[in-house]
C-alpha cells in the first residue's frame, strides 16, 4: 500500500482533503472497530493519541530484529540499537529545531521532564522566600512538582490568572514577575480549555527579569510546529504517546549551558563516566541524566511517530485540525443548553463543554453507548475547573484522522442525552 | 448494547431531578464527606441516629445523575432502619452492583425498589457512583474522621 508521503509531498499539502484523511484512517487500525455497536468515534486524542501500524510495526520490527541493550556492548546488535536509539535523538532535535541533538533528554514523559528540572535544576538553585510562576490553567503536572519543591524550600507558588475566555492576563503576569522569581513554568496548550498561549512573548518578558521559562508541551506539539529556539523556552518538555508513539517515553529539551549546569536526578548505569567507592565522575549530557536502561523500543517508536507525522505534514495537521475544530464549536454552541467553557482566539484541538441539569460523567456514559469516547472530569486540571466554577467538563479533543462526520455523531449525541434527561 | 434505559430508568432521572432528604441535617449526631476523584461527586451524608435507629437521614452535594439519585434513594430506604438493617442493606445493595453475573444476590427482595439500580452492574466504572452515598453513610454511622474516597 502507497503511503501518503509518496501521494503528495508534505511541503505542497496546505491541509487534509478527505481523501487524505480517509488514507490516514487506513493507518490506524483501532480506529476500524465497533463499540457498543456503533462505529467508535475516538475524541479523546488529548489524554492519549492513537498509534499508526507504521509506529507499532516499528517497535515490533525493532524487538524482532535488532534489540539489544545500548551504549555498552561491542557486538553488532548493540551498536545496531544503539544507533537507532541516538539516530532519534537527533529526530528529536530536528522535530523540536533544538540547536544539538545533547539538548535532548530521553524520559517517561512530560511530567518526568518537569520534575527533572524541578529536581536538577531549580531544587538546587531555590531559597526561602523565592517564587516560581505557574499559570492559572496548568495540567497537575505542571503545578505538583513545583509546589512540592516550595514546600520543601518554603519558596512560594505564584499563578497568572485567566480571564473569562480562558486567555491568560498577561498584564497580571508583568506584575506577578519580580526579582524573587526564579522559574515560570506555562503550558504552551491548555489540556482542559485549549487555548494556545503566547509563549514566545511570555519568554520575553521573563528574560527581561532573566527569569528562565520551562514549556509544557505535552498538548502543544501535537498540534502546532514546535521550534525552540524560536520560542527561545529554556525547557520545553513533552510526551510520546499524545504524538501517535508509544507510552512512558517522552523528551525534554534544555539549553545546553542550563543542562551542563544542573546535576544529575538520578544516578546509576549510564550516567556515570568513572564510579569507586569514593567518587564518582557524571557523564556530559545528555546521558547524565538517562541512568539506567531506557525505554529503548519506546524510542524507536517515538522516532517512527516523528516520520509519521512529517510524512504527512505539521502544517497541514495543524490547518485541518483547526478545521475540525472550529465546525465542532459552531455545531455545537448551537446545541441551546450546552455552554463551551475557553473561548480563547487562539485555540487548539480541545472543545470543553457542559450541558444545563447533567453531569458530565453521564454525558461521558451515553456518548459512550453511542460509541463516542470523550473525556468528563476534571481533566487533571482543578483549578481550571474551580476557576469557571464547575465540578468537571466533557471535553472532546480532536486529531487529524477525525472527521466532520464524526463531529456530526457527537453533535446528535449530545441531543441524546438532552433527550434522556429531557 | 446494553440499554441506555436500563441505567437511566425513570426513578433514578426522577431522584436525580427531585432529590429527596436534600440539604443539610441540623441535628445530626452522625455525619461524613463523601468522594469520588473520578467524576468529583462530592456529597455529605448527615443522619440522626438515637438509640441504634436512623431516625432521620439527609444529605447535600452535587454529583452525577447515579450518585444522586442514589443518595437520595438511600435517605428514603435506611430512615426508621436500624443500624444493623442499614449495614446489612449496605451488603445487599453493594453485591447487587458487583457479584459475578450469574451469583444471585441473598434477599434480593429486602433491597426493595433499590433495585432500579441493577444496571449499574453493567456500567463498571458507574458502580462507584451508586455506592458513593452508601460507603459515606457507613463511615458517619462510624463516625470515621478521615473522608470517605471511592479511589
Amino acid at each position: 500500500m502507497k503511503g501518503l508521503s509518496e501521494v503528495l509531498a508534505p511541503e505542497t499539502r496546505k491541509t487534509l482533503s478527505s481523501a487524505d484523511v480517509a488514507r490516514i484512517r487506513e493507518d490506524f487500525p483501532i480506529l476500524k472497530q465497533q463499540v457498543c455497536g456503533r462505529p467508535l468515534v475516538y475524541f479523546d486524542n488529548a489524554a492519549t493519541s492513537q498509534k499508526p501500524r507504521q509506529v507499532i510495526e516499528a517497535i515490533s520490527r525493532f524487538y524482532a530484529e535488532d534489540y539489544s541493550n545500548i551504549h555498552r556492548a561491542v557486538h553488532t546488535l548493540s551498536q545496531r540499537a544503539t544507533q537507532a536509539f541516538e539516530a532519534v535523538r537527533v529526530k528529536v532535535q530536528r522535530f523540536v529545531h533544538a540547536a544539538e541533538d545533547r539538548e535532548i533528554v530521553f524520559v517517561r514523559g512530560t511530567t518526568e521532564g518537569n520534575n527533572l528540572v524541578a529536581h536538577g535544576y531549580l531544587r538546587p538553585r531555590l531559597q526561602a522566600g523565592d517564587e516560581i510562576l505557574v499559570s492559572g490553567m496548568e495540567h497537575h503536572s505542571n503545578i505538583v512538582p513545583w509546589q512540592m519543591l516550595c514546600g520543601e524550600k518554603n519558596a512560594r507558588l505564584r499563578v497568572i490568572p485567566i480571564s473569562d475566555d480562558g486567555e491568560l492576563i498577561l498584564e497580571e503576569y508583568e506584575r506577578l514577575l519580580n526579582p524573587r522569581t526564579r522559574l515560570v513554568a506555562v503550558t504552551q496548550v491548555s489540556n482542559a480549555l485549549g487555548t494556545i498561549n503566547p509563549i514566545r512573548r511570555m519568554v520575553e518578558i521573563a528574560h527581561r527579569q532573566r527569569v528562565p521559562v520551562l514549556v509544557d508541551g505535552a498538548q502543544g506539539i501535537p498540534h502546532l510546529a514546535v521550534d525552540v529556539q524560536a520560542l527561545d523556552c529554556d525547557f520545553y518538555t513533552f510526551s510520546g504517546h499524545k504524538l501517535c508513539g508509544p507510552t512512558g517515553i517522552g523528551a525534554l529539551y534544555g539549553k545546553a549551558n542550563l543542562l551542563e549546569a544542573m546535576s544529575p536526578f538520578q544516578g546509576g548505569g549510564d550516567m556515570i563516566v568513572s564510579v569507586t567507592f569514593e567518587k564518582t565522575t557524571y557523564n556530559k549530557i545528555p546521558h547524565r541524566f538517562e541512568a539506567g536502561t531506557p525505554d529503548i523500543a519506546g524510542v524507536i517508536g517515538l522516532g517512527a511517530a516523528i516520520d509519521y507525522l512529517q510524512s504527512i505534514g505539521i502544517e497541514a495537521i495543524n490547518a485541518y485540525e483547526e478545521e475540525l475544530l472550529a465546525y465542532a464549536t459552531q455545531e455545537v454552541a448551537r446545541i441551546p443548553g450546552v455552554r463551551i467553557l475557553g473561548t480563547a482566539q487562539a485555540k487548539a484541538s480541545v472543545l470543553s463543554f457542559t450541558v444545563d441539569g447533567v453531569h458530565p460523567h453521564d454525558i461521558g456514559t451515553i456518548l459512550d453507548q453511542l460509541g463516542i469516547a470523550i473525556r468528563a472530569g476534571h481533566h487533571c486540571a482543578q483549578p481550571v475547573m474551580d476557576r469557571f466554577n464547575v465540578p468537571a467538563t466533557a471535553r472532546a479533543s480532536f486529531a487529524f484522522y477525525n472527521t466532520k462526520e464524526e463531529i456530526d455523531a457527537l453533535v446528535q449525541g449530545i441531543r441524546r442525552v438532552m433527550e434522556v434527561f429531557g | 448494547m446494553s440499554d441506555l434505559r436500563d441505567l437511566y430508568q425513570e426513578l433514578i432521572l426522577d431522584h436525580t431531578k427531585h432529590p429527596r432528604n436534600f440539604g443539610a441535617l441540623e441535628n445530626a449526631n452522625c455525619r461524613a464527606d463523601g468522594h469520588n476523584p473520578l467524576c468529583g461527586d462530592k456529597l455529605t451524608v448527615f443522619l440522626d441516629v438515637s438509640n441504634g435507629v436512623v431516625k432521620d437521614a439527609r444529605f447535600q452535594g452535587s454529583g452525577c445523575a447515579i450518585s444522586t439519585a442514589s443518595a437520595s434513594m438511600m435517605t428514603e430506604s435506611i430512615k426508621g432502619k436500624t443500624r444493623a438493617e442499614a449495614e446489612t442493606l449496605f451488603e445487599r445493595f453493594h453485591q447487587m452492583l458487583t457479584s459475578p453475573p450469574d451469583v444471585e444476590v441473598q434477599d434480593a427482595e429486602e433491597l426493595g425498589k433499590l433495585v432500579v439500580f441493577s444496571g449499574v452492574k453493567e456500567f463498571p466504572v458507574r458502580v462507584k457512583c451508586a455506592t458513593l452515598a452508601w460507603h459515606t453513610m457507613n463511615a458517619a454511622m462510624r463516625h470515621e474522621a478521615e473522608p470517605v474516597s471511592t479511589e
